[in-house]
């Protein structure tokens, strides 16, 4: 028994994390959920279509962004058929991109793009998921497109002077996705393994994929 | 997808300021870019936004914009730019003066 095995009965309180409640209702919060209780009572869709819809939503990941990734990496013909059309070339892989047109912007070797939404927070939710939290902050959405070298040097993308750094402030009812460079070091790879190293930073710009370092090279760089 | 301004024609976003909903970002009103293609043609948001169909759609460009032309106080030495969808409406050609 350890020594905070006790009752709640004990004198004093412990800090807790807020409840999702304990937010004060927003006005937008309010307006979402008196839309969507008006479109359930006109049966407009039911309670449980609304549920799937938002689970379909939230079930979809990088994983997928990164298959697409991979096949154009080992498919010139495939690339050229995704930078045309991303909806049409994930749906080869049997991936919905959904309705809304997807763009591929390929990153090479002079050049780095970089995607936001200054305006609200699109973001190709069907090929990456839902976007991570800073994605949809204001620091994120305004300072990209100010600054797009210090925001990416915070995330470590350290970019030579040759490097022309491009940002696309997906402002229509367009969403992109960035097609990073095939890394050095992965001659042979299968599409399985070229998908694992594919990450969401690196489909949104803000990484760069990377080969895992072996444990042997790291050493060796160590003692060197 | 066709409209009225080619691939490589310099453009200026119009410097309005309407009431209502619109999706022309303030940082790029009154600026010089180059378009460097359609992306699309899509109903007119800002007709959408208050329920009308926004039609006929209205051709969308990507517009380049070089970081020096939108943030001059603060532009990196680098060939470094923003690109923009845009509305055709917002748009205005450029003619030869320059930049």
């Amino acid at each position: 028994m350890s020594a905070h095995d006790h009752g709640h009965d004990h004198g004093h309180a412990h800090p807790r994390r807020p409840d999702a409640e304990d937010a004060p209702l927003t006005r937008y919060m309010a307006m979402t959920e008196a839309v969507a209780a008006l479109l359930l009572e006109k049966g407009i869709f039911s309670a449980d279509e609304l549920r799937r819809t938002l689970e379909t939503i939230d079930s979809r990941s990088p994983a997928d962004g990164a298959r697409v990734v991979a096949r154009a990496w080992v498919d010139p013909g495939y690339a050229a058929r995704l930078l045309s059309d991303v909806n049409a070339a994930a749906a080869e892989l049997g991936i919905d991109a959904g309705g809304i047109p997807i763009r591929a912007v390929a990153n090479r070797p002079g050049l780095h793009n970089v995607i936001v939404c200054t305006l609200c927070s699109c973001y190709p939710k069907m090929l990456l998921g839902v976007p991570p939290a800073w994605y949809k902050s204001v620091a994120y959405r305004s300072r990209t497109v100010a600054d797009p070298r210090g925001v990416l040097a915070e995330f470590g993308v350290e970019l030579p002077e040759g490097v022309e750094v491009r940002v696309h402030d997906s402002t229509a009812d367009l969403r992109y996705i960035v097609l990073p460079m095939r890394p050095k070091g992965t001659q042979g790879w299968s599409e399985t393994q070229l998908a694992e190293i594919v990450t969401r930073d690196s489909m949104i710009g803000t990484a760069t994929p990377a080969v895992p370092t072996k444990p042997t090279a790291r050493k060796r760089k160590k003692a060197a | 997808v066709t409209g009225r301004f080619a691939a490589g024609s310099r453009v200026r976003v119009k410097a309005l300021h309407p009431p209502g909903h619109c999706r022309t970002p303030f940082y790029t009103r009154g600026r010089c870019g180059t378009v460097l293609g359609i992306a699309d043609r899509q109903p007119n948001p800002e007709e959408l936004a208050y329920g009308r169909d926004g039609l006929p759609a209205l051709p969308v460009y990507r517009v380049r914009f070089a970081q020096a032309e939108l943030w001059p106080d603060h532009a990196a030495p680098h060939g470094d730019g923003v690109v923009v969808d845009l509305f055709e409406p917002w748009l205005e050609p450029l003619e030869e003066e320059g930049r």
